[in-house]
């Protein structure tokens, strides 16, 4: 019974999502359409392709992770579902872990799988590639959890959008490095056990203090 | 006496109007003093010669962006939990002082890499860190300005701060562990030769007295804060008129 609350919120974001699938596939394809332009900028030679192409990943993974994040709380907050959630008997952390867990599998999980893709384009191959995709695997949660907080604390505040980047990219930092450089460790030869590791110690940590961060903002946002 | 007398704006600001002046004549002599140590007393350095002399404004600026950054969180918790206005008015009173701080660190030190690295920016741990510092005060600022009610921009502020410090450490550590991975030793800051002792001394007045700017110029603009947000209230109106 405990448990209930939890998997209808969850179900009730995917739903919606699913219903409104144009939303969540712009993200996606924003993150195809970033990773593209950089051969274009850059030249396309392959050995610099290849060095910088878990760079290059990460880097759009972060923009669009942090792209989609005002939809996490802004149609619930617009349309007063937001204040429901808040005065439900169940804890409102535990609802904001379901709301988190249902951004990562429509906005982290698909980055993650068409990452792989992508990274051919780049010329890696290989156990690099497979690394990539891991990283992305761990790494996408942690930005849904910390980036839940920006997108709460920036709910109804003049130029939401911009500001969330403000808040929330450079708390990114540490899972891009680790997240990047896990691929390059591999690639180099060192191994990439050390920053999965670490990567995974993020996520461990996000996820069990970001909701309560997350409440907290909610409720300061709903003052 | 009830130091929690002056926990209200209407008591802390008289207070603080006495204590400011204090402190920007103890910045301003233990300034004056630090730079004579630093630019008469103290040796020329065998490695770098004169140039090193800038470690007098930027190594104390370095520390007090660092320290500031937690005392404006200490103080945007204290308000969060306790719901102590004035202490949300302290914390951010004091988020430009460190913003400030962590931009002549970084610009002093910019200056102080072309002589001796040959390079106005080198992607070091310390200083990859410090322009993050810089990015999480001006995030901080930025909330809050962005809010119009006072009483929410502080507590979303004060949620972004206690983020922020749990962060700061793993920013910290993650960059430093990137650097190590990426470039060798073509520049290493902790190799530093030993200090001769005026050289140190110069450096801890400077240091105080940055410290003493730094709390004068919070209390400065505490100041203009409580005025700002009390200028409804009895009391302000009442000085307004005097």
């Amino acid at each position: 019974m405990n448990g209930s609350p939890l998997l209808a919120a969850f179900r009730r974001d995917v739903l919606q999502a699913w219903r409104r699938r144009a939303d969540w596939l712009t993200t996606f394809f924003f993150f195809v359409i970033v990773v593209s332009l950089f051969p274009l900028g850059v030249g396309p030679e392959p050995e610099m392709l290849k060095t910088m192409a878990p760079g290059i990943l990460w880097v759009a993974a972060l923009l669009a992770a942090m792209l989609s994040l005002p939809r996490v709380y802004g149609t619930d907050y617009a349309d007063g579902t937001l204040e429901q959630l808040v005065l439900a008997p169940q804890p409102l952390a535990m609802l904001v872990l379901a709301k988190t867990v249902a951004h990562w599998l429509l906005s982290g999980l698909p980055l993650a799988l068409m990452a792989p893709v992508l990274g051919l384009q780049f010329g890696l191959e290989g156990e690099p590639l497979t690394v990539l995709f891991w990283s992305l695997l761990l790494g996408t949660p942690c930005l849904s959890f910390i980036g839940g907080v920006g997108a709460a604390l920036t709910l109804g505040v003049r130029g939401g959008g911009v500001l969330v980047a403000l808040l929330v990219l450079p708390l990114y930092i540490p899972v891009l490095i680790f997240g990047a450089g896990a691929v390059q460790a591999v690639a180099t030869g060192t191994g990439a056990g050390g920053h999965l590791s670490l990567l995974g110690a993020c996520l461990c940590i996000a996820a069990a203090l970001s909701p309560w961060a997350t409440s907290a903002a909610l409720r300061v946002s709903l003052e | 006496m009830n130091l929690f007398k002056f926990s209200s704006p209407q008591t802390f600001y008289p207070l603080a109007g006495r204590l400011a002046p204090l402190f920007w004549g103890l910045a301003a002599v233990l300034g004056a003093v630090g730079l004579y140590i630093g630019f008469f007393v103290a040796p020329t350095d065998f490695q770098q010669g004169d140039s090193y002399r800038i470690i007098f404004i930027h190594v104390p600026a370095a520390w007090m962006s660092m320290f500031l950054y937690l005392v404006m969180a200490v103080w945007a918790a204290v308000g969060l939990v306790l719901n102590t206005r004035l202490s949300s008015m302290m914390a951010t009173a004091l988020a430009p002082t460190g913003a400030l701080m962590t931009f002549i660190a970084l610009w002093t030190g910019s200056l102080w890499g072309r002589p001796t690295w040959g390079t106005w920016w080198v992607w070091d741990a310390r200083l990859t860190s410090e322009l993050i510092l810089l990015f999480l005060y001006i995030g901080f600022m930025a909330l809050h300005a962005s809010i119009d009610e006072p009483r929410r921009a502080d507590k979303a502020a004060a949620i972004l701060a206690i983020v922020g410090v749990v962060n700061v450490p793993i920013i910290y550590f993650s960059v430093k562990w990137w650097n190590t991975l990426h470039q060798g030793s073509s520049v290493s800051l902790t190799k530093s030769p030993s200090m001769a002792a005026t050289m140190l001394a110069g450096m801890l007045v400077m240091a105080l007295a940055f410290w003493m700017y730094s709390i004068a110029a919070g209390l400065t603009r505490v100041r203009s804060i409580i005025l700002e947000r009390e200028r409804n209230s009895a009391w302000a109106g009442a000085m307004q008129e005097n």
